[in-house]
């Protein structure tokens, strides 16, 4: 597995738990290495070894610690690059929510050796969506719903999200969009990276 | 195959707002030169308010292939890549092709931000709805973000390695017990320093005495502590670019840069005995013990010595030493009855050749007869 995906886990454990708790996770799940290395490769092993642990140690249920990173990863200010480029996937959520069919080539576009979900999104009645998503390991579903709330919020788009089950390795989640300009939402300058 | 056969000569009529949503950085000038038609984002980047009916050379001006100035020159131009600026950007260049329309329309000019797109997302505050989804400019400016993320990355990455090597690297040239360098760190330090002929320093090869007993009598924990006084001592006597190591169980050298003088070496060696023979608590004993010292100096010489030949002379120098009986140090070279023999007194160094060892309070037996040189 990346190390950009070890890297994210162990930087929402510490963020959000403290280095204590990390360290537990660390110690559970036997670690070899001190700190996870974004541009490193790991064993896809010591991915899952360290979510168990993480399960355990913070008293979670996976996908309550799934959904939680997912949020993490579009809120945390550390994270700003990257809800940056989520940004770049449209001008509101409703281009973002379409463009997420995008969003393995456009993070191959960043990290070509980053595994991506693959992602479908299929329209339903009146303003709902379903999204289909698989990756190489089990969790996308959660993960997405914490995010997919966050860029909702992001946008200032008014969403109603529930996960809707599991078909083979496909990972479902069902999108009601109510109101795309529902608040002001975070702001977003397309030339403002910060450096 | 059915359908319209490509006709490149049919004419087909494009609304404006047509041409806004397919260019949204197209201008459409009439054969006067004025500005027919602007695009919602040309409009923007050109600062300028409504460009409708304004001279469309006071908005922007045409750089390559060559600087153009008349709608009629301008026509010339039709289907080449084209350099321009806006007049209220001058810096920033762009990019566009033109083509002419039919019955005497003008020119329609398609622009885009070229290589400037970054600067000029921000310079012109443009944001996504600026751009038509077939426009790769943002997937540009994404990648453009995405590449620093990852370059600061690979940067952090290369900064902890180079951390790491380096604390490896120390480690690998220190004696983990008493923090001093090791055999190796020695040798490479002494052999850099004999290839540089700028470099005079005197070596001196320092032997535990009555460190065996310790061991024997209190353990190998109260050998240990030994060592590790016997390494802040030797510490403590250097300068920070002399170098001490631990060569051996109880066998240490100390390179003292710049300094081949006897009396000099001599009450460094002086000192460096003293100092271990400071008896050392060890849980509820008393540790004592002493060393013996062979010195050598590269100044003496007369054709620069190998690094075999100078640690052979200290230890030769060494073995007189010892054989002196405890606590003493020899130079190489001086031999028989003449042997230049060191104990510690309470004479004060002499003034001057000390100097540098700051915190010498004492050194040499009478002086003349044994620190000759």
């Amino acid at each position: 597995m990346h190390g950009m995906v070890n890297r994210a886990l162990q930087g929402f454990v510490t963020t959000t738990y403290g280095a204590d708790a990390w360290a537990s996770v660390r110690s559970q799940a036997m670690l070899p290495v001190e700190d996870f290395e974004a541009m490193l490769d790991y064993p896809d092993a010591l991915t899952m070894q360290c979510f168990q642990a993480a399960c355990g140690v913070l008293q979670k249920h996976p996908n309550v610690l799934l959904e939680d990173l997912g949020t993490w990863l579009v809120t945390h200010d550390d994270l700003e690059p990257l809800r940056r480029l989520l940004r770049f996937s449209g001008p509101t959520f409703l281009d973002f929510l379409y463009s997420l069919e995008e969003v393995g080539d456009r993070g191959r576009l960043a990290m070509p050796d980053l595994d991506m979900p693959s992602i479908v999104v299929e329209p339903q009645d009146g303003s709902g969506f379903r999204i289909r998503a698989t990756w190489v390991l089990p969790g996308i579903g959660p993960i997405l719903l914490g995010s997919l709330r966050a860029m909702a919020d992001d946008y200032g788009a008014l969403a109603f999200l529930t996960l809707d089950g599991i078909e083979g390795r496909e990972e479902c989640l069902l999108v009601q969009l109510l109101d795309t300009k529902h608040s002001a939402g975070r702001r977003f300058d397309l030339g403002q990276a910060q450096t | 195959m059915t359908g319209l056969l490509p006709n490149l000569n049919r004419v087909i009529g494009l609304s404006g707002g047509a041409l806004d949503t397919l260019m949204p950085m197209h201008v459409w000038v009439d054969l006067d030169g004025r500005i027919v038609q602007a695009g919602p984002t040309l409009t923007k980047m050109a600062g300028q308010g409504e460009l409708t009916g304004k001279p469309a050379f006071s908005v922007l001006e045409l750089r390559r292939p060559v600087r153009v100035r008349g709608v009629q020159a301008l026509m010339r131009l039709e289907g080449r890549r084209l350099g321009l600026v806006l007049k209220q950007a001058p810096d920033l260049p762009l990019r566009g092709t033109l083509t002419g329309l039919p019955e005497g329309a003008g020119v329609i000019m398609d622009i885009s931000l070229g290589l400037s797109f970054a600067r000029g997302v921000t310079q012109f505050d443009l944001t996504l709805s600026d751009f038509s989804p077939c426009d790769q400019t943002l997937e540009l400016l994404y990648l453009n973000e995405a590449n620093r993320s990852t370059m600061r990355l690979s940067r952090h990455l290369s900064q902890r390695l180079e951390a790491a090597r380096a604390a490896a690297e120390t480690q690998a040239m220190t004696d983990a017990l008493t923090g001093l360098a090791n055999r190796r760190a020695m040798d490479l330090d002494l052999l850099r320093s004999l290839r540089d002929p700028t470099q005079d320093f005197g070596l001196l090869h320092v032997d535990l005495d009555l460190f065996k007993q310790v061991n024997d009598t209190h353990g190998h924990a109260a050998g240990d502590a030994v060592l590790e006084r016997v390494g802040r001592v030797l510490r403590s006597v250097t300068r920070q670019d002399d170098m001490a190591g631990r060569v051996g169980g109880d066998e240490f050298l100390i390179l003292v840069r710049d300094c081949t003088d006897a009396g000099h070496l001599g009450a460094i060696a002086a000192r460096v005995i003293r100092e271990i023979e400071v008896p050392i608590p060890f849980e509820n004993h008393s540790c004592e013990i002493s060393a013996s010292i062979g010195i050598t100096a590269t100044g003496t010489y007369a054709v620069r010595p190998g690094l075999d030949e100078l640690l052979v002379d200290a230890d030769t120098a060494l073995y007189q030493a010892k054989r002196g009986g405890r606590g003493r140090f020899v130079f190489h070279g001086m031999a028989g009855s003449e042997i230049p023999t060191g104990r510690r007194v309470s004479d004060p160094a002499p003034r001057g050749r000390l100097a540098r060892h700051e915190g010498d309070g004492a050194a040499l037996d009478g002086p003349g007869e044994k620190t000759a040189h």
